[in-house]
């Protein structure tokens, strides 16, 4: 039998991750019920005025988003780390650049992007104007999918540790800062009436780069953790 | 050049070799620490508009340079292990994060204190003063992963990925926070062009600069040494430079 090409590879390792996720639907609704949970406590603490709550809405919503993708980044690699498929992953013929992409993208299919598609119903109910959904949803699914770049870096370098769950938070949360800094601008804009079009642009440029250089990180982070 | 290089990964060679240039360097920089505080804070003029609250920034600026250019020195030098697997290149990329983390915090510390007079408030939410936090946070994440590691192999290796992505980070932060909000003014002095301080503040203040690099070279170099002594300390040269130490 010959070892599948790169592309095949990448597509079933894709096909398996996802298979997995949705064996276990719970795993797929944990993140989404987290974020529900979080942007409940907002109104709690903040009080239920609308004026308040539609000022602070794309900030909250872009910070839930964020605080569920960190919390669920330190699982990526977990599970085949522990049962030993991951050193398999490493000894293929296939490169690991694409392997780790492959995870990635399945990570973000079960978690940024439903959070993006359900983020304009939390929307509502914190008063965001009705123009900025389309914004907020377009910078959701760009900004969540360079969140999971980023945390993919965190996980594959903590994945090793016994006790990683805070840690990657240390690791990660500097480098999310830029993200949350133009997701919720975008938001902003689009509230006060502006094109949101800019943001989400240096959004795509900077998962551009992410997609190209993170992969690496993530490559050489999951090296160093098997070898540890 | 490979002899050089040969030797930079042999401990005791490195050991002594920083021993040696702490001993000229530790005084020069006690010189032009002591020359440039007192130049600065005794023998300039009081600021037009902020007058002798200023003088701050002869500690401020440094810290904040060296602050910055640590962290390059950090991933550099993370960069150099990785790529020549070089060892004593993580001594120095482990050596320079607490160093360049304190560096920091005098940096915001003192720019805390500066802004009290003069915006009427300890912190404001600045961009400057933003990536500075943030490069604050950079650098505690890398001490914080290098400490979780039981194999310290492999936590220098991790740092060292851990740094790199930092680099390619910061330009980012720093581009994203200064969209975000600026309040702290831009930069005084310039290598073209006229810079905006007068010229008898502008020595004191280059002065400080090059102590505070030299302060951050010898800390970073005791820093290394002490780290050396750690790793090594089953090896003979350990064991006998502490007994020779040890005995009167």
């Amino acid at each position: 039998m010959t070892a599948p090409g790169a592309g095949a590879f990448c597509a079933r390792l894709l096909r398996r991750q996802l298979l997995l996720a949705v064996r276990r639907p719970v795993e797929i609704g944990n993140p989404l019920l987290f974020f529900a949970m979080v942007v409940a406590l907002f109104p709690l603490g903040l009080g239920p005025a609308q004026d308040t709550l539609a000022g602070f809405a794309s900030g909250v919503l872009w910070i839930t988003a964020l605080l569920s993708n960190l919390l669920t980044s330190d699982a990526v690699f977990r599970s085949d780390f522990e049962d030993g498929s991951l050193e398999q992953l490493l000894l293929a013929p296939q490169p690991l650049f694409l392997s780790v992409l492959a995870y990635i993208g399945a990570h973000w299919l079960t978690t940024g992007l439903l959070l993006a598609l359900v983020s304009p119903v939390f929307a509502m109910m914190l008063n965001l104007s009705a123009s900025a959904l389309g914004a907020l949803v377009a910078s959701l699914l760009i900004g969540t999918a360079l969140l999971s770049l980023i945390g993919g870096i965190g996980a594959s370098l903590t994945v090793g540790l016994k006790r990683g769950g805070m840690l990657i938070s240390l690791l990660i949360l500097p480098l999310y800062m830029p993200v949350l800094i133009f997701g919720s601008a975008a938001v902003q804009a689009a509230v006060g009436g502006f094109p949101a079009g800019p943001y989400l642009a240096i959004l795509g440029a900077m998962l551009c780069l992410a997609i190209a250089l993170a992969p690496l990180a993530m490559a050489a982070g999951l090296r160093i953790s098997i070898d540890a | 050049m490979w002899p050089i290089f040969h030797k930079f990964g042999s401990p005791p060679w490195l050991y002594a070799i920083a021993g040696s240039i702490l001993r000229w360097l530790l005084p020069i920089t006690l010189l032009a620490l002591v020359t440039g505080a007192v130049w600065g804070l005794l023998f300039t003029q009081p600021e037009r508009i902020q007058g002798n609250s200023y003088r701050i920034i002869y500690i401020h600026v440094p810290a904040a340079v060296v602050a910055l250019a640590g962290y390059y020195v950090m991933a550099l030098a993370g960069a150099v292990s990785l790529i020549w697997r070089m060892k004593m290149a993580d001594v120095a990329m482990k050596a320079a994060a607490p160093v360049g983390a304190a560096f920091t915090f005098i940096a915001l510390v003192t720019g805390a204190v500066w802004g009290k007079p003069t915006w009427g408030t300890w912190w404001v939410w600045d961009a400057r003063i933003t990536s500075m936090l943030i490069l604050f946070f950079l650098y505690l994440g890398v001490v914080a992963l290098y400490e979780a590691f039981d194999n310290k192999e492999a936590a220098s290796k991790a740092c060292a990925v851990l740094s790199l992505v930092g680099t390619v980070n910061i330009p980012i932060i720093y581009k994203s926070v200064d969209w975000w909000y600026a309040l702290h003014q831009g930069a005084t002095i310039k290598f073209t062009g006229e810079s905006s301080i007068h010229s008898s503040m502008l020595w004191p203040l280059l002065l400080m600069i090059g102590a505070f690099y030299a302060l951050f070279t010898c800390c970073l170099l005791l820093n290394m040494r002490a780290e050396l002594l750690q790793r090594e300390s089953r090896t003979q040269w350990v064991k006998k430079l502490v007994t020779k130490a040890g005995s009167p």
